[in-house]
């Protein structure tokens, strides 16, 4: 009853859970993993079976009979029973029996010899399973930890995205810094474009102008000079030329 | 005092002897009844003696002793 540990069966964990709950319009089933029971992790197997002695009869029967009939109380009633079965007939004893008796023979002989060899291969079977599943179990446990721990570092990395946002800021404060700058000397290029136009535009009026008028005097100042002044002013210079070779002359 | 233990919830082993026959009443013989009690008792040979990690040969020796048995039980009767 307590000897032996058993599995807890499927049924009854399922049933041992409080029953589903309907709430409005959405079906909440029973509220999972409230209870701390849960099918796994699996308890492991118990190390060995139950004792059984001479391999036919459990020892719960030695133990059942040995406070009112001490050690030999058992060996006693299997005597008894065997001699009540044989005497009475219960038990025939025919040719089978001497056929069962050499057989047995055999049979007992075979298991005290090579039992314990088949129990360590069957030893050895298991370990190698064991030893499989432990190993992929332990891979499994360290790849989870690697994945960790890269995790961890991934972590630490996007720490550091502060400096990285740092920087990209600074670029585009220079990009903006040195946009604004260029629009800034356009400005200024147009700027003095368009006033070195009316500059330019002034100057040329006022030589337009200048040029204009003197060339208008001057058709204005020839207009006046009429024939008859240009002959007396010839001739004036006529005599200043003559006065002026003279006075070259007698110098010379 | 011990609380009062339901004779239908006692295990076979309390069952005093004057209460053998009104405990036997009691059981389950319905198919389900009868088949779940299989089960039950195949359970409890299989996870004590052969569902463990160093099973012995009592395990399936005592099987096949109670077949002997039996089936000379089934046969006494041609010998």
């Amino acid at each position: 009853r307590a000897l032996c540990p058993l599995v807890p069966s499927a049924p009854a964990a399922l049933r041992a859970l409080p029953p589903p709950v309907a709430v409005g319009v959405l079906h909440t089933t029973r509220p999972l993993h409230t209870t701390q029971q849960s099918l796994a992790p699996v308890p492991p197997l118990p190390e060995k079976g139950g004792e059984v002695r001479h391999g036919l009869i459990p020892e719960e029967f030695f133990q059942f009979l040995y406070p009112k009939t001490g050690v030999t109380g058992p060996y006693m009633l299997g005597t008894g029973l065997l001699l009540y079965l044989l005497s009475k007939e219960i038990y025939v004893v025919n040719h089978e029996t001497a056929a069962a008796a050499c057989i047995l023979t055999v049979i007992v002989y075979a298991i005290k010899k090579f039992g314990p060899d088949v129990a360590a291969f069957a030893d050895k079977l298991n370990e190698e399973k064991m030893a499989t599943a432990l190993a992929m179990k332990n891979d499994a446990i360290q790849t989870l930890q690697t994945a960790i721990e890269e995790e961890k570092k991934e972590q630490w990395r996007a720490e550091g995205r502060s400096y990285l946002f740092d920087a990209k800021r600074n670029n585009i404060a220079m990009l903006l810094e040195t946009n604004y700058r260029e629009r800034l000397l356009t400005v200024y290029n147009e700027v003095k474009k368009r006033l070195d136009y009316q500059v330019a535009m002034q100057n040329l009026k006022r030589q337009k102008e200048q040029d204009h008028m003197i060339q208008w005097v001057e058709k204005s100042v020839i207009q006046s000079i009429t024939p008859q002044q240009q002959k007396e002013s010839i001739a004036k210079c006529i005599l200043d030329l003559k006065a002026l070779s003279k006075s070259a002359h007698a110098a010379v | 005092l011990p609380a009062a233990v339901l004779l239908k919830d006692t295990k076979l082993m309390d069952v005093k002897l004057g209460q053998l026959g009104s405990w036997l009443a009691m059981r389950d013989f319905t198919p389900g009844g009868i088949l779940g009690a299989m089960r039950r008792g195949h359970e409890r040979y299989y996870n004590k003696y052969i569902n463990v990690r160093k099973g012995g040969l009592g395990g399936l020796s005592m099987v096949l002793a109670g077949y002997v048995i039996l089936s000379y039980m089934w046969s006494y009767s041609h010998i």
